[in-house]
C-alpha cells in the first residue's frame, strides 16, 4: 500500500515526507508501549501511535520503520519533526482513534505480520 | 578476535529525550562498514535498550562498541543504584521505573529481556550501589 493510500484512508494530514508519500509499505503495528514495539515488530514499516515524545521517532528509526501515524488528533513536537526529516520518515496525523485506524488499515489489505492478504 | 574498530560514547543521563543518541550514531557507523543490515537492527536495538535502562536507572554511563572480525560487542558501564536481582531483574515485565517513564513509552519491564533476545551473548555483572557492567555479543 502507497504512504498516500493510507494518508486518505485515515483523513491523515502530512507533518513531514510529503514527497516520500509514493512509498510502498507491506506491513503495520500499532502501539503506544515502545518497549513492545522493540520486542515483538519484525519488519513492519508503519507505526501507528498516541504517544507524542522523541524517543517515538527513535524507535521507528531503530526498526527501520519509514512512517509514522499520529492517531487521536496527537500532533508531533518540533524535535520529532527535525528527527524524521533526518532519517527520510513520514509523520501522518490523523483525528481517528487507534482502533480504527488500524482497522481501516487492515480492511484495506495492510496487514500486521509483513504477509499480504 | 581481532578488533577493527571501536567506538565509545558518554550517555547523558540528565534528559531521556535525548536517550538513544550514541545508537543512532552506531547504527550509522555500521551501516557505513557495509554490516549486514539484520545484524545492524540487533545491535542498535539492544544498544537504544541498554542506552535507554542507563538514563532511566543509573544517571547515564559509558557505551563503547567493538566492531571485530566475527563479533559486535557492546560494552555498557554505569555507577548507578546496580540491579539487587538479575534473575528477577531479566524477567519480561518486571519494571522498577517510575510512572514518568512508563508514560513515555519505557519502563515494562522488556528492556533488559529485549536485549538479550537480539544478542546472541550477553553477561551481567552488577553490585548494589555500584553500579552495573553489561556486556552484549552479536555474532557476524
Amino acid at each position: 500500500m502507497k504512504i498516500s493510500v493510507i494518508k486518505e484512508l485515515l483523513g491523515a494530514e502530512v507533518v513531514c515526507g510529503e514527497d516520500q508519500l509514493d512509498r510502498e509499505v507491506y506491513s503495520a503495528c500499532g502501539s503506544d508501549m515502545m518497549s513492545d514495539v522493540l520486542a515483538y515488530v519484525k519488519d513492519q514499516a508503519v507505526l501507528l501511535t498516541g504517544l507524542v515524545n522523541p524517543q517515538v521517532v527513535r524507535t521507528a528509526e531503530m526498526m527501520d520503520m519509514v512512517c509514522i501515524v499520529f492517531v487521536r488528533s496527537k500532533s508531533p513536537t518540533a524535535e520529532m519533526v527535525a528527527l524524521a526529516r533526518e532519517h527520510g520518515m513520514v509523520l501522518l496525523k490523523t483525528t481517528k482513534r487507534m482502533y480504527e485506524a488500524c482497522g481501516k488499515l487492515y480492511a484495506n489489505g495492510l496487514v500486521g505480520n509483513g504477509v499480504a492478504r | 578476535m581481532s578488533e577493527t574498530v571501536r567506538l565509545y560514547f558518554d550517555v547523558d543521563g540528565e534528559d531521556f529525550t535525548s536517550a538513544g543518541q550514541a545508537s543512532v550514531q552506531v547504527k550509522k557507523s555500521l551501516r557505513q562498514l557495509g554490516i549486514p543490515p539484520e545484524i545492524i537492527r540487533k545491535v542498535s536495538i539492544a544498544m537504544y535498550e541498554g542506552e535507554i535502562n542507563m538514563v532511566i536507572h543509573a544517571g547515564g554511563g559509558k557505551a563503547e562498541v567493538l566492531i571485530c572480525e566475527d563479533c559486535i560487542e557492546i560494552r555498557l558501564r554505569d555507577q548507578g543504584p546496580g540491579i539487587a536481582n538479575i534473575e528477577q531483574a531479566m524477567q519480561e515485565g518486571f519494571s522498577t521505573a517510575p510512572d514518568a517513564i512508563r508514560s513515555l513509552g519505557f519502563g515494562a519491564g522488556m528492556g533488559l529481556p529485549n536485549m538479550k533476545r537480539y544478542t546472541d551473548e550477553m553477561k551481567i555483572e552488577s553490585e548494589p550501589g555500584k553500579g552495573t557492567d553489561i556486556t552484549m555479543r552479536v555474532y557476524l
